[in-house]
C-alpha cells in the first residue's frame, strides 16, 4: 500500500492579464505518495470541476522535464524545493501529510501573468529571435564530419543548450534577469566553430533585446543557478559578460574602421 | 475514389533526383507573393517553416504551446537515424532503406522510404551546421551508436536530449525568420477547422487559447506537422497536448486516413503507479544496449526484492527466446514478450488494479564490465529521470519498465508529394502515414521529420505553387464563414451542455477501453466490443459533459473537450481499422493471425496495402479505399528475428 497526503493548498487565482489575482485557500486529501505534483493538482482540478468550479489553469506539456513549459513558485521556490527538478517532475513523496503549500505564477515584469499560474513568457523567445541561431541555410551545410569539435567544447556545448526554457532563473533572481538563459544560448552557439561568425552580433543583439524587454540586470546574486532544472552554470553569465565585452570593441573596431575607409 | 501516389518509377535510386528535376520551381521574386501556413512547429512543421522563410514566402506558423521551442519532438531521447556509415560498419543508403523496409513489415512505399534515406544524410550535416551538439569522439568527430533492431552505429545523438536538441535547432532557424518578419508565429493558438474553397485547403480556423478569439487565417497552402495521435489512448509517452485535431478536422474535411490502426507500442516505459496516473514516461531504449531485461522464473519470487533472486532464479527471457538479438529485438516483439511475462504472472513492482505489470531491466552486469563511471556517461540522466519519478535508485535496484503506447504510424493519406487528398493540403512528420509502415525503427521518426521538413515539402510545396492559381477568397468567402461558424457552434455547444462529466474523465474512459481492445494485442471479438462501446461513451460525451467558464477566455476545460471529441471519433476508426486487416504485421497484432512462434503473421495476398479511410459523417461508416503496394526492391519475407 502507498501512503497518501492531506494537503492545505493556497492557488494564486487571476482570470486574465487585466484582472487582479489573489490567493484561494483549497484542501485536498488523498494524494498518492507516488503522484507527480501536476498529478496532484489534476485530482484537484476536478474535484473542483465536480464542485462546480473552474479548474486552476497551470501550463504544462510533456510532463518530463524537457519541454519547459511548466513551472510556478512553491513555497517561495521557482519549480519547488527539489534540486535540478521541474515542477512536473517533483513527486508528492517530497512532501509531508498536513504541508500547507502556497503556489503562485513565475513573478517578473516581464512575464505578466495571463490566468491562475500561467505567465507569458514570450520575451525569451524575442531574445532567440534578435541572435540565438546560427544562419546556416537549409541545403548548404558542408558533410557534417567536415567540421571538427574537440569533445569538450561539444560537451560544454550540450551543457549550456539543455536549457529548457522555462524561466525558473527570471524568477528566481532579485532582479528578474534573464541572464542566465540568455548566456545559456549564447554560450552554447559562442562554444562551437560553427557559431564564431556571427558571435558578435549575437551576443550584441541577444544582450539588447533582453535589456528591451525590461528584465532587469545581473548583480550575481546566482539565485538562478539554485533555481534552474538543468543546472545552468553560473559560468556561462561571466562567459557572456567576457564574450558581451569583446564584442563590443570588436564592433567599435568595425565601425570605426568602416569610417576611416569613408 | 482512386489514389494516387504518384510515386516516381524507374531505378529507384534516382526517382527523387528525377521527380526534383520535373517538379516546377517559384521564382525567388514570387514567392513573398504567396502565402504558406504550416500548423506545428515540431520538428517537421518548424524545420518547414524556417526553410520556406528563408525562401522567402509569407508563413504564417501555429503552436499550441506558448512557444514553439515546445512542440513535442522536444521530449525524443535516443537518437536520429542517417546513412553516413561514418562507423564503416556496412551501412549504406540501400540499407537504411532496406531496414526501413523490412522494419515496417511490407507496408510502406518503397518509393518514399529510399528518399527517407537518401535525404538522411544531409540532415545530420544541416543540424551540425546549425549548431546541434551531437555526440563527440576525442577524435573531434561524431558519435554513433547503435538503436533497437539495427545491427549497424547508424544513430546520431545529443546525450539523452536528441529530440531536444534537433528541435532547437530548428527553433532557432524558425527564431530568425520570425525576427526578420517572415514568419509570423502564433502561439498558444489551436486550429480547429480546416477551410476548403473550390476541392483546395486555403486556410484554417484557429482559436487564440488567452483571448477565445476565434479567426480565419487565409492562404495559398495549407501544411499539417501536428504529430501524432498517441493520446487516444489517455494514457501514453505523448505530452499532455498531444491531439488529433487538426488532422481529424481535415479528414471529415475529405482528407484520407491511412491506417489508423498503425500503433506503436513502445518496451521500455516507467510501468504505470497508480491509479490518478496522468501519462506514460519513455526510458530511451537505448537502455537496452547494455541493460538486460529479466522477470523471476517463479511467480512466487515477484514481490521478494530482486538482489534476493540469485541468477539461477531469474529468466533473461529476451536471451533465451532470441539468442541473435536478444534485448535488441525490435520494438513489438520486446513488448508483447513482456505482456506475456506479465499475463503468466511473472511481472513485477507494485500492485495496480489487481495486476502487476512490469519485468525488470538490469544494469548490474553492465555497471560491472564498463564500470559505474561509463554507464553513467552514457545514461546518466535517463537514470537520474528514473529515480525522480520511480523514486528507486537504478545504479543499486534494477529499473521497472513496461511497454507504452508511444508512437502512431497511421496518419493522413499523402502521396509521393507529402500531398492529402485535398488539393493544397500537405501533411509532414508524424501526422502523415507515409514512410514508416506498419511500424516504426527506433530513431527514424525525428529522421523523416526533419525530411519532411527540411528537404521535402519545400519542394513539393513549392511545385504546387508554381502551378496553382493563388487564393484570392476573403473572409466573406462562404466556405469561411461556414468553417468560422462550424467552430463557434462547437464552442457553444460544449459550454452548453452543463452535465456532470469533465472532459478528462471521458477521455480516461475511452483510453482503457483502446488500450485493452486496441492495443498491444486485438481480437476480432475485443474489436466488436469497443466498436459497440464507443458510440455511447460519444452519446454520453455529448450529453453529460461539463465544461466550465467561457469562450472568451483561456479555457483548459474547453480546449480538452474539443479534443477528447475528436479521439472519440478516431477511437472508432482505428478499432474498425484494426477488425478489417485481417491479418498481424508491425505494430498491429491480431492474435488470430499468428505463427506458431507467436510471431506476427502477415497477409500479402489480401493485405498488401495501405487503408485509407473516407469520413461520411460521426455516425455512419466511413468509406474503405485502398492503396496496392508493390516491392520491386525488397522482396516481403517473414520477419525473423530468433
Ligand atoms: C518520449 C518520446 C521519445 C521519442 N524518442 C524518439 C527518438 O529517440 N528518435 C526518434 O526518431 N523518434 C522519437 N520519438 C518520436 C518523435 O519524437 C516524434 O514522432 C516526432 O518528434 C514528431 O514530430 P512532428 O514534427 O511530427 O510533431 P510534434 O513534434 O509532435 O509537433 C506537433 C506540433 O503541432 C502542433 N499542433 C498539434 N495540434 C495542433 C493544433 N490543433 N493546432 C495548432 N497546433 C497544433 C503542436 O503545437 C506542435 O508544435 C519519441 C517520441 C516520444 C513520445
Ligand atoms: S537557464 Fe535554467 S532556469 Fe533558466 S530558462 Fe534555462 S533551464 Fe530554465
Ligand atoms: S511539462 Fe514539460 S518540462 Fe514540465
Amino acid at each position: 500500500m502507498s501512503k497518501t497526503l492531506n494537503l492545505v493548498l493556497h492557488i494564486w487565482r487571476q482570470k486574465n492579464r487585466d484582472s487582479r489575482g489573489g490567493f484561494v485557500r483549497y484542501e485536498i486529501s488523498d494524494v498518492s505518495e507516488h503522484s507527480s505534483f501536476l498529478e496532484m493538482l489534476d485530482q484537484l482540478n476536478e474535484q473542483l470541476i465536480a464542485r462546480g468550479e473552474e479548474p486552476v489553469a497551470f501550463d504544462h506539456d510533456c510532463r518530463e522535464g524537457i519541454c519547459g513549459a511548466c513551472g510556478m513558485v512553491i513555497n517561495g521556490e521557482p519549480h519547488g524545493p527539489q534540486k535540478l527538478t521541474t515542477t512536473c517532475q517533483l513527486h508528492m513523496r517530497k512532501f509531508k501529510s498536513g504541508d500547507e503549500l502556497y503556489l503562485e505564477p513565475f513573478r517578473a515584469q516581464a512575464f505578466p501573468v495571463i490566468r491562475d499560474l500561467i505567465v507569458d513568457r514570450a520575451p525569451l523567445d524575442r531574445i532567440v529571435q534578435a541572435g540565438g541561431f546560427i544562419g546556416a541555410r537549409t541545403g548548404s551545410a558542408p558533410d557534417a564530419n567536415s567540421i571538427l569539435v574537440p569533445k569538450e567544447n561539444a560537451d560544454r556545448a550540450m551543457d549550456a543548450a539543455a536549457c529548457i526554457g522555462c524561466g525558473a532563473c527570471v524568477a528566481a533572481c532579485p532582479n528578474a534577469s534573464a541572464m542566465l538563459f540568455t548566456a545559456a544560448k549564447a554560450g552554447h552557439l559562442n562554444l562551437l566553430p560553427q557559431g564564431q561568425p556571427e558571435r558578435t552580433a549575437r551576443v550584441l543583439n541577444m544582450v539588447s533585446q533582453m535589456d528591451s524587454e525590461g528584465f532587469g540586470h545581473c548583480t550575481n546574486h546566482f539565485e538562478c543557478m539554485e533555481a534552474c532544472p538543468k543546472g545552468i552554470d553560473v559560468d556561462f553569465i561571466a562567459k557572456l559578460n567576457r564574450d558581451y565585452l569583446r564584442a563590443n570593441v570588436e564592433s567599435r573596431e568595425v565601425n570605426s574602421s568602416d569610417n576611416s575607409a569613408g | 475514389m482512386e489514389l494516387k501516389s504518384q510515386a516516381p518509377t524507374g531505378p529507384i535510386e534516382t526517382r527523387w533526383e528525377r521527380h526534383r528535376f520535373n517538379m516546377k520551381l517559384v521564382n525567388p521574386a514570387n514567392r513573398r507573393r504567396h502565402t504558406v501556413i504550416v500548423v506545428g512547429t515540431g520538428l517537421a512543421g518548424g524545420a518547414l517553416a524556417a526553410t520556406l522563410g528563408e525562401q522567402g514566402y509569407n508563413v504564417k506558423a501555429f503552436c499550441y504551446q506558448d512557444s514553439p521551442r515546445r512542440a513535442h519532438s522536444i521530449a525524443a531521447q535516443g537518437g536520429i537515424n542517417a546513412a553516413k556509415n561514418y562507423q564503416n560498419d556496412g551501412d549504406s543508403v540501400y540499407r537504411l532503406f532496406y531496414d526501413t523496409v523490412k522494419g515496417g513489415d511490407f507496408r510502406a512505399r518503397e518509393s518514399n522510404v529510399y528518399r527517407l534515406a537518401e535525404v538522411s544524410v544531409n540532415i545530420i550535416d544541416q543540424c551540425v551546421a546549425q549548431g546541434v551538439p551531437f555526440a563527440r569522439e576525442y577524435s573531434g568527430l561524431l558519435d554513433n551508436r547503435s538503436f533497437g533492431g539495427a545491427q549497424v552505429s547508424r544513430t546520431f545523438y545529443a546525450r539523452g536530449q536528441t529530440g531536444q536538441q534537433l528541435l532547437l535547432g530548428a527553433y532557432q532557424a524558425l527564431s530568425k525568420q520570425i525576427g526578420r518578419g517572415q514568419v509570423q508565429m502564433f502561439g498558444r493558438h489551436e486550429m480547429l477547422e480546416l477551410i476548403v474553397i473550390d476541392g483546395r485547403a486555403r486556410g484554417i480556423v484557429a482559436r487564440n487559447m488567452e483571448t477565445g478569439e476565434i479567426r480565419a487565417h487565409l492562404a495559398d497552402v495549407v501544411a499539417l506537422c501536428t504529430g501524432g495521435y498517441g493520446n487516444v489512448f489517455f494514457l501514453s509517452t505523448n505530452a499532455k497536448g498531444c491531439n488529433v485535431t487538426a488532422t481529424w478536422r481535415a479528414h471529415r474535411k475529405g482528407a484520407l486516413f491511412a491506417n489508423p490502426c498503425y500503433t506503436q507500442i513502445h518496451p521500455t516505459c516507467i510501468p504505470v503507479s497508480g491509479t490518478s496516473q496522468s501519462k506514460l514516461t519513455l526510458m530511451s531504449e537505448s537502455l537496452r544496449n547494455d541493460g538486460r531485461v529479466w522477470v523471476p522464473k517463479n511467480p512466487a519470487d515477484v514481490t521478494k526484492s530482486p538482489d534476493q533472486i540469485p541468477e539461477s532464479d531469474r529468466d533473461y527471457y529476451l536471451e533465451r527466446l532470441y539468442p541473435s538479438f536478444g534485448n535488441l529485438v525490435p520494438r513489438d516483439i520486446a513488448s508483447r514478450r513482456a505482456k506475456d511475462m506479465c499475463d503468466e504472472g511473472r511481472g513485477v513492482g507494485p500492485e495496480v488494479n489487481g495486476q502487476r505489470r512490469g519485468v525488470y531491466l538490469d544494469f548490474k552486469d553492465a555497471i560491472q564490465r564498463m564500470g559505474k563511471k561509463a554507464v553513467e556517461e552514457k545514461y546518466g540522466n535517463l537514470f537520474e529521470m528514473y529515480e525522480r519519478i520511480a523514486g528507486e535508485d537504478p545504479y543499486k535496484v534494477p529499473m521497472r519498465i513496461y511497454p507504452a503506447v508511444h508512437y502512431t504510424m497511421g496518419g493522413l493519406w499523402v502521396d509521393y508529394n507529402l500531398m492529402s487528398t485535398i488539393g493544397g493540403l500537405f501533411v509532414g512528420g508524424e501526422a502523415n502515414f507515409s514512410d514508416h509502415g506498419a511500424n516504426r525503427l527506433g530513431a527514424s521518426a525525428l529522421m523523416q521529420g526533419l525530411a519532411d521538413g527540411y528537404f521535402i515539402l519545400p519542394y513539393t510545396i513549392a511545385n504546387y505553387l508554381a502551378q496553382t492559381p493563388r487564393n484570392t477568397a476573403d473572409e466573406g468567402h462562404p466556405a469561411v464563414r461556414e468553417a468560422l461558424d462550424a467552430v463557434r457552434t462547437r464552442t457553444e455547444k460544449f459550454l452548453s451542455i452543463r452535465g456532470k462529466r469533465s472532459p478528462d474523465s471521458f477521455h480516461r474512459e475511452l483510453g482503457q477501453l483502446m488500450w485493452e481492445k486496441c492495443g498491444m494485442a486485438r481480437t476480432k471479438q475485443g474489436l466488436e466490443e469497443a466498436l459497440a462501446k464507443i458510440p455511447a461513451i460519444r452519446e454520453e460525451f455529448w450529453n453529460n459533459l461539463n465544461v466550465l467558464g467561457g469562450a472568451s477566455e483561456l479555457n483548459v476545460s474547453l480546449e480538452k473537450a474539443g479534443r477528447v471529441a475528436d479521439f472519440l471519433e478516431l477511437g472508432e476508426l482505428m478499432c474498425r481499422d484494426a477488425l478489417v486487416r485481417e491479418e498481424s504485421c508491425g505494430g498491429h497484432f491480431r492474435e488470430e493471425h499468428q505463427t506458431p512462434e507467436g510471431e506476427a503473421q502477415r497477409d500479402d495476398e489480401n493485405f498488401s496495402h495501405v487503408s485509407a479511410w473516407e469520413f461520411t459523417g460521426t455516425n455512419s461508416a466511413p468509406i474503405l479505399h485502398k492503396e496496392q503496394l508493390e516491392f520491386e526492391y525488397v522482396k516481403p519475407t517473414q520477419r525473423s528475428y530468433k
